[in-house]
């Protein structure tokens, strides 16, 4: 009988830490599924961030070097301009890319690096205790904005990132989806692999924005997260192709 | 036709021959942003970097500059970043960050007044920050300080190999005298190289028939990090035993010995001579490397003097190390901060009045 479902490769078989119904464990996979199916796991490198997903090199199964709180594309943009046969990619949260690594994620893809970021957005700062984000959605609670998100006072308004960086001439490829259902799981997997192929065709910086849950601080459980994300966020930060 | 000695030799900036002497060490990786006095670097870099079919990049900061050269050093190429003080405070993240994961790189700070803005003038008031860490955490960054143009160049080259030897970032640290000034200079940098130099393979970039890398300073588990900092230890122990680096000049008869380094240094050599026609036996000692602080040069060239004068452009700084080192000795500090220069005449009359 043929396999049809197993480990892959690039992802260590060890159990992660993140909490439960946490979306960075399905990206996890789905990145090491997408760098096996291209035949990349001797030519991938991996940034990996600073939030949940510091860790990240405990779990994938291949070269990945750390990055400072929000530096990780400045760290990928050295790496690739001395591989660049390579294949170089960031995996940040919104607090890393859109928040203290603005000024990196905006020249980077103005420069048009040929890089690949992967944008998890959880509308909040997980492994510090769940503080406001720059994507956090109106009305919103979190421990720094304890009454919710109010943009009238001095709060601001969710950043879109996606949307800002849309019209840069170096930006190539910029969609936006979500874990929050299989068939969004499936949509996700694709994403990745074809901003991966736009890096080995040398066609420049693509994103993936994933909206992604995270149970702890948004103090739901697994499935009203999910439920959250798609009656909720979505509304804020609409799924689909944004460049292409 | 040019004679061979003219075409050894070439009028150059000190920022400029660094910038030489980087492309000569095999530097395959350039980012930097604009600042004063040190703009010339970044302006050869552009130009010679892209020439010879390297990375060169003008970074959207400091920090994404140095944040770059972690990348470009996590793949095991040579890479550097230029500076000056406010632009070496931003890159510190970066530098506490290049100590912890273990990469070389070399980072060059043409000093300039301070603090904050302060402004453009020479300086020699980064020297705590140089030498004490500078960014967060246990860490050591060996610093060379050149007092001419050529040296400038050798001491470039001297700090990729000690980048490359020890894995650690290495500072060369000029004022901005010694970074605008012009000079002839031969070029000549290789007599430096260090041989047996590591194998770099901690480096990112090619998986075959090897296990992942990881390039990291993050230790979560309890007592690990405390583990890797007894590591590095070891190393600062090895650099300090190893390459403290000094010159002297007329010290053996001497009976009072002028301490400064960099370009001041050349202000006491000359204080040296005028003192001497006035029968003064004076002397200089000029530390070389900054961190680690050649103290076991300084303790035996002072063994038998009761008297020290330590110039500085600075409020005092790199007098703490020589009390440090010679806690017996009687030490006075001639300073001059804010772009202020102690001239040799200051220098004269100082010493003149300690003895
Ligand atoms: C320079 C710096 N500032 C602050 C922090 C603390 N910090 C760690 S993770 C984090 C937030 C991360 O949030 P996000 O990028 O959204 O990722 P998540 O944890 O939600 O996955 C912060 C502020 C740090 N490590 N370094
Ligand atoms: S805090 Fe949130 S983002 Fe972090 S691991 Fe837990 S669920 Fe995931």
């Amino acid at each position: 009988m043929k396999k049809k479902f197993s480990r892959p490769q690039s992802l260590k078989d060890v159990s992660t830490h993140y909490c439960s119904g946490c979306g960075h464990g399905i990206l996890h996979r789905l990145v090491a599924e997408v760098v096996d199916e291209l035949g990349l796991r001797d030519k991938i490198i991996g940034v990996a961030p600073v939030g949940c997903a510091v860790v990240a090199y405990d779990y994938w199964d291949f070269d990945v070097s750390e990055a400072a709180h929000g530096r990780a594309l400045a760290v990928a943009t050295g790496i690739k301009r001395c591989l660049p046969k390579n294949v170089v990619f960031t995996y940040q949260g919104d607090g890393d890319l859109a928040s203290i690594g603005l000024a990196e994620t905006v020249h980077a893809a103005n420069r048009g690096e040929n890089l690949t970021c992967i944008f998890v957005n959880n509308a909040c700062y997980g492994m510090t205790g769940g503080q406001m984000a720059p994507t956090t959605v109106v009305g919103q609670r979190t421990a720094t904005t304890p009454w919710g998100r109010d943009p009238g006072s001095g709060e601001g308004w969710p950043l879109h990132l996606s949307e800002m960086l849309k019209d840069l001439n170096g930006v190539t490829y910029i969609v936006r989806s979500s874990v929050s259902s299989p068939k969004q799981v499936v949509k996700t997997r694709q994403y990745i692999k074809k901003a991966f192929m736009n890096q080995i065709s040398r066609k420049g910086f693509s994103l993936v924005e994933v909206l992604s849950s995270c149970p702890t601080i948004w103090q739901k459980s697994a499935l009203e997260s999910v439920k959250w994300i798609e009656e909720e966020m979505v509304k804020e930060f609409p799924l689909g192709v944004i460049k292409e | 036709m040019k004679n061979s000695r003219q075409q050894k030799r070439r009028l150059m900036t000190g920022n400029e021959a660094m910038a030489e002497a980087a492309v000569k060490a095999g530097c395959d990786f350039y980012a930097g942003y604009p600042i004063t006095p040190q703009n010339e670097i970044i302006a050869y870099m552009a130009k010679a970097m892209k020439q010879c079919g390297r990375a060169f990049i003008q970074a959207e900061s400091e920090l994404a500059a140095i944040n770059m050269v972690f990348g470009a050093s996590s793949t095991g190429r040579r890479s550097m970043t230029s500076s000056s003080s406010p632009g070496i405070s931003l890159k510190q993240e970066g530098i506490s960050y290049l100590a912890g994961a273990e990469l070389p790189a070399v980072i060059i700070n043409v000093m300039r007044g301070g603090p904050g803005l302060g402004n453009i003038a020479p300086s020699q008031a980064d020297y705590f920050q140089t030498t004490r860490g500078g960014g967060h955490g246990d860490y050591f960054t060996p610093a060379l300080s050149p007092w001419s143009v050529e040296e400038a160049g050798e001491l470039t080259v001297l700090a990729f190999d000690l980048a490359d030897y020890y894995r650690n970032p290495v500072l060369v640290l000029a004022d901005a005298v010694i970074g605008q000034m012009m000079e002839p200079v031969s070029l000549k940098f290789k007599k430096v190289f260090k041989k047996n130099l590591p194998k770099k393979d901690w480096a990112l970039g090619c998986l075959k028939k090897k296990s992942p890398k990881v390039v990291k300073s993050f230790f979560l588990k309890e007592g690990l990090l405390e583990l890797h900092n007894l590591k590095l230890e070891k190393k600062w122990e090895q650099i300090k035993k190893s390459e403290q680096r000094f010159s002297t000049y007329k010290v053996k008869d001497a009976e009072i010995l002028i301490v400064a380094y960099g370009s001041q240094a050349r202000m006491a050599k000359e204080a040296v001579d005028i003192l001497r026609k006035q029968n003064i036996n004076s002397g200089l000692f000029r530390p070389i490397s900054l961190w680690p602080y050649p103290e076991k040069g300084l303790r035996k060239t002072a063994e038998k003097l009761k008297r020290l004068v330590v110039v500085e452009q600075s409020l005092g700084q790199m007098v703490d190390d020589v009390r440090l080192a010679l806690p017996e000795k009687e030490v006075y500090f001639l300073g001059k901060t804010g772009g202020g220069v102690p001239s040799t005449l200051d220098i004269v009359k100082f010493v003149k009045k300690q003895i």
